[in-house]
């Protein structure tokens, strides 16, 4: 993956994908920084081959699961206060529109 | 159907395709111990693990996996020997982790169908709808919007309860539907109205259709004959069979009025307003959403042993069709009066009535007659009448012990209709006793006798026809008490008259 | 007793088990010891005395009754501020979760005190786990004990400092591609990553989840043996915890032998880029566990050249995901300006304040490595070099009983030295990250000061993965060794601050 790097657009949508309201100037030093982050972890895309499989879990396993049990499990008071917003036993969100109606 | 909707079918052809999400009935959330019940105070059933507080972890609930695993072989689809759950990244604020666990590449069911039976002009047809996939998901939490009249628009904040984030959810997948011409909205309905009684037959969830349980989100595209497929819409979040029909005529009108008029159709998702029956633009999908999917690290792969799938296979009920098929044989009944009854939404009433002892006959007498006359004049459905098979039980019984008569027992679902008690409560409230006490009805038939001594004449000449003014007579006078057959004998006796 | 502070946590239990000392008064010693030095070394984020005094004498009543039988009952421990504590702040390091006390406890926190071990406080640490140095810290970096001009290692810069510092005993920390281990290595102390699955991660604030594992940090290998046994084990609110016998790691460290042990050291972690001093404390070591009576074999892991550009492209994707949750909405800070704005905007304006340069970094770098059309080259790519590097594991242990190498390239670096050169910071973990890649278990011990600059050197073993007790019995082998050439453990030549 040595194609064309990053570039700003890139690197400003990215930060939208990933809800960080970047300054121009991360915009700039982010666009640099991961220029030079991938250029120097190329060297992985030549070597595994497709027939090699991924592995997604270090240490195999699998059908793990719990029975259809109910558990106690938190109260209000236990996250309420944690919350920067909490109203009417909800937790208050701005509005979810872009534009002010 | 209109004018309008046959010339659009004589022109073009409609491709259909139904994603339905259904909430699955298990004790607890998906993920984690929670409560899945409904209607509790808000944010009351959670825990770190729904609520995705830092550090939490999500343990899968067996018992879901194994409802997927049901469905999808009732669906008759292949099972997985291996897949993962997947993470959909997509920033929502009723989605605590801000991703969704979903599966995407590896879903646990594939490459079904499930039959469908409408009713055509000439007779019933059956349509195969073929299922692409079957799989596991978690629901979100629910937004209130508050200031703006409750919607999103104009909404000045939101507040957020995920009393039903991690509630799990199936979503079964069609391939495009073909080839259903003019009957496309009654096979989308029929399609979802299948799979509904599927889930309850399989027990994997009671969908409770008003509690938005199971959500429908339906593309239709349109094309002509002989054309490439037409651009396709989705109308998200249609949430009644009723709504599931009329949004597919409405986008198939729609966009024919559109492609008529030389419009490209966008491909975009849509509204579904359940009180026009209108579809509205919704945010078009601009530049794809990139969810970033990618492997759950947090979960282990499903991997269903042979063993295990035809363990659950074992614990599969009778598909709804073919039981459907059984219940008409043994009935006796058109296939007509099968599929009125079922679309009435009778056919579970009827089943329930005869378990409960009912003779076949009556209770789709009742079901289809009497209380299906009051759910259509009320506007309403069957369930929501307050009759239960077990009061049919207790009429057919009185009537059949001779202790009420047929008119006696519409009278007595008039009082349960109207919630004035028990069956018994019903009977002794309002009167209703048979006269049958030979001492009263004999004194009654001489009456009658007395007002038309024509009649008595005509009888004993072997007019026996006659009878029935007196019957009639006496029924009047006794209010509709009395038991007609037994009248008749008696009056007959009295004249000396044999049959 | 003289000095608590200066005591192994093994010493400590059996004294206060013999009710020779309180708890209350080894944790009180403990508190005057982070009181008296904490301001140089900056390992604590946050200490809560009466607290921790409360819980010590609860301890010592609870001992007094015999209601406790743990062989660690009693003894302080730092957490490392990664971990959710009920009612007690926990920040990542970070600014976003500035003032959040978290619900519940991770269940490593659980188990700490059943098992009657008193929480001194939740050390500092690169934010989100995410760095070598602990300068990554929202809240200001820690300062290596041995020279405060020096990074303590990261991202457990701050448990590791705890222990060098003597501040505490005991410490718990994380390890994602290294941070128990190359802080263990800059400070002199002991730090074990176990297997994967082999301690609970429920409640550890997730950075990479298929590479996190929590794990024992302590100043000799058999306390460390001692903690990892308390956390470890089969945990059913993690469904990648494994479910299976945990060896005895106290016996193993007790048997301390490597007679007939096969030591592989692999080719490809000694040469270019390893410091000097490094290398020739590496080699020594080898010799003395020679002369113990072990076989010395190179084995050669071809793929590990690939493992760091894996580990840059998995982590970020994974952290991407993970920190998505940090949005200002349930919990942490929120930035509201008080104008009128979307969910969106204050979720991005949250994010933006709250999360320092590393972090938003390193979550650029893994939204673009996952998103579409990108997946294949980059995450699926590095999940197959993770298959060839477990391969290279497999093939070496074919070979040997366990591996060894040094555990980071260079000694301590100085504070600010590589800060704005994330590539050159990258390179410290190039040892440390293979093994989190396989999911194997690996130790960092001390094995003296580099002559150039008299700074710690640390040796890395590595076992395969559900072999955690070779850690110990090889590990405690060549800690006595060096110990009886040295007079005593390395640790005891740290400043006295």
């Amino acid at each position: 993956m040595t194609q064309g790097g990053i570039n700003a657009e890139q690197v400003m949508h990215l930060g939208k994908l990933a809800r960080l309201e970047l300054t121009p100037e991360e915009v700039e030093h982010y666009t640099l920084q991961l220029e030079q982050i991938l250029g120097a972890i190329t060297s992985i895309s030549a070597v595994a081959a497709d027939n090699i499989p991924p592995t997604s879990h270090p240490i195999p396993m699998q059908n793990v699961y719990r029975e259809d049990i109910v558990l106690p499990g938190l109260e209000i008071d236990d996250f309420a206060s944690g919350a920067p917003a909490f109203e009417d036993d909800r937790f208050r969100v701005p509005r979810i529109l872009g534009e002010p109606a | 159907m209109t004018t309008e909707y046959n010339a659009v079918i004589t022109e073009f052809d409609p491709i259909i395709g139904i994603e339905t999400h259904i909430e699955l009935g298990t004790n607890s959330k998906m993920f984690c111990s929670c409560s899945t019940q409904f209607g509790g105070d808000p944010n009351t059933h959670v825990c770190p693990v729904c609520l995705g507080m830092p550090g939490s972890m999500p343990v899968v609930n067996r018992v879901a996996v194994e409802s997927t695993i049901r469905m999808g072989l009732a669906l008759n689809c292949s099972i997985a020997p291996w897949c993962r759950f997947a993470r959909k990244n997509y920033f929502y604020p009723d989605m605590p982790k801000n991703y969704q666990i979903s599966q995407y590449d590896e879903p646990l069911c594939t490459n079904g169908y499930l039959d469908v039976t409408v009713a055509a002009e000439n007779g019933p047809q059956v349509f195969r709808v073929e299922i692409e996939r079957v799989h596991m998901e978690e629901d979100t939490g629910k937004l209130l919007h508050a200031g703006g009249a409750g919607r999103i628009h104009g909404a000045t904040h939101s507040l957020v309860d995920y009393n039903r984030a991690g509630i799990p959810l199936i979503e079964v997948v069609t391939k495009p539907i073909l080839g259903t011409g003019d009957l496309a909205p009654e096979v989308a309905k029929a399609y979802v109205s299948e799979l509904r009684d599927l889930m309850r037959a399989l027990g994997v969830s009671d969908v409770r259709m008003e509690e938005g349980s199971l959500r429908s989100d339906v593309n239709v595209s349109l094309s002509r004959p002989g054309e490439e497929w037409g651009t396709r819409t989705e109308t998200k979040n249609v949430n009644s069979l009723r709504s599931v029909e009329r949004a597919v005529r409405t986008e198939m009108l729609r966009q024919a009025d559109q492609l008529r008029a030389g419009v490209r159709i966008i491909q975009e998702t849509r509204h579904f307003n359940e009180e026009t029956g209108d579809t509205t633009s919704g945010r078009s999908k601009e530049a794809a959403e990139d969810y970033r999917y990618f492997p759950e690290p947090d979960l282990v792969p499903v991997a269903p042993s042979i063993e295990w799938i035809e363990e659950l296979r074992g614990t599969l009920p009778e598909v709804p069709s073919i039981r459907r098929a059984r219940l008409q044989q043994d009935w006796g009944v058109s296939e007509f009066d099968m599929q009125s009854l079922v679309n009435a939404g009778a056919l579970e009433f009827i089943v329930a009535s005869i378990d409960a002892g009912v003779q076949p006959t009556a209770a789709r007498k009742w079901w289809t007659g009497e209380l299906a006359r009051v759910a259509n004049e009320r506007n309403c459905e069957l369930k929501e009448l307050t009759v239960t098979p077990n009061d049919i039980a207790q009429i057919e019984g009185l009537i059949s012990a001779g202790d009420l008569t047929d008119k006696m027992a519409r009278s007595v679902f008039e009082g349960l209709l109207e919630g004035e008690g028990t069956v018994t409560e019903i009977v002794s409230q309002r009167g209703l006793v048979v006269v049958n006490d030979d001492a009263s009805l004999i004194a009654a038939i001489t009456a009658a006798l007395g007002d038309s001594p024509d009649v008595a004449e005509k009888i004993q000449a072997g007019k026996i026809a006659a009878a029935g003014s007196i019957v009639g007579a006496v029924m009047k006078a006794t209010k509709g008490q009395a038991d007609a057959a037994l009248v008749r004998t008696l009056l007959l006796e009295q004249l000396g008259v044999k049959e | 007793m003289s000095d608590l502070t200066r005591q192994s946590a093994a010493t400590l239990a059996g004294a206060i088990a013999r009710k020779e000392v309180s708890s209350e008064e080894v944790t009180r010693a403990h508190l005057d010891r982070i009181s008296q030095v904490d301001e140089r070394i900056h390992a604590f984020l946050y200490v809560d005395p009466e607290r921790s005094i409360a819980r010590a004498r609860e301890v010592d009543q609870q001992l007094a009754k015999g209601e406790l039988s743990s062989p660690l009952a009693g003894v302080p421990i730092a957490l490392k501020d990664l971990l959710a504590t009920k009612g007690v702040p926990t920040t990542c390091g970070s600014r976003i979760l500035e003032g959040w006390r978290p619900p519940y406890n991770a269940t490593i926190v659980d188990k700490l005190n059943a098992a009657g071990i008193v929480l001194l406080g939740k050390t500092n640490m690169d934010e989100f786990a995410m760095g070598s140095s602990t300068e990554h810290s929202g809240y200001g970096p820690t300062h290596n004990p041995w020279d405060l001009d020096r990074i303590p290692g990261g991202s457990g810069g701050g448990s590791a400092a705890a222990l060098a510092s003597f501040e505490s005993p005991l410490a718990i920390g994380t390890d994602t591609g290294g941070s128990i281990r190359q802080p263990a290595a800059v400070t002199g102390t002991v730090g074990v990553k176990p297997t994967y699955g082999g301690v609970s991660r429920y409640g550890i604030v997730a950075l990479a989840s298929s590479l996190d594992q929590g794990g024992p940090c302590a100043r000799d290998v058999m306390d460390t043996a001692l903690l990892h046994s308390v956390i470890a084990g089969h945990d059913p609110r993690d469904s990648t915890s494994i479910n299976g016998p945990v060896p005895d790691f106290v016996a193993a460290a007790l048997k301390a032998d490597v007679r007939g042990l096969k030591l592989g050291v692999i080719k490809e972690l000694q040469g270019e880029g390893f410091q000097a001093g490094v290398i020739e404390r590496f080699h020594q070591s080898l010799e003395v566990l020679t002369e113990l009576g072990a076989e010395i074999i190179e084995v050669s892991c071809p793929h590990f050249e690939y493992a760091l550009g894996a580990y840059y492209l998995i982590l970020p994707s994974e952290a991407s995901s993970n920190l998505a949750r940090f949005d200002g909405m349930r919990f942490g800070i929120r930035e509201d300006d008080g104008k009128d704005r979307s969910v969106e905007q204050v979720m991005s304006a949250t994010r933006e304040k709250g999360f320092g340069p590393e972090v938003k970094r390193r979550i650029m770098l893994g939204t673009y490595a996952l998103s579409s059309g990108y997946y294949d080259a980059y995450y699926g790519q590095a999940q197959r070099i993770r298959t060839l590097i477990i391969r290279d594991f497999s093939a070496a242990f074919s070979k040997v009983d366990v591996l060894v190498s040094p555990t980071a390239p260079t000694t301590a670096f100085k504070i600010g030295e590589k800060l704005d050169d994330p590539l050159a910071m990258y390179l410290n973990d190039i040892a440390t990250i293979p093994v989190n890649l396989a999911g194997n278990c690996a130790m960092s011990l001390p094995i003296g000061l580099a002559p150039e600059d008299g700074l710690p050197v640390g040796l890395q073993i590595i076992a395969p993965p559900m072999a955690d007790q070779l850690l110990y019995q090889v590990g405690s082998a060549l800690e006595s060794a060096l110990a009886d050439r040295w007079g005593g453990l390395l640790i005891s030549e740290a400043p006295s601050l």
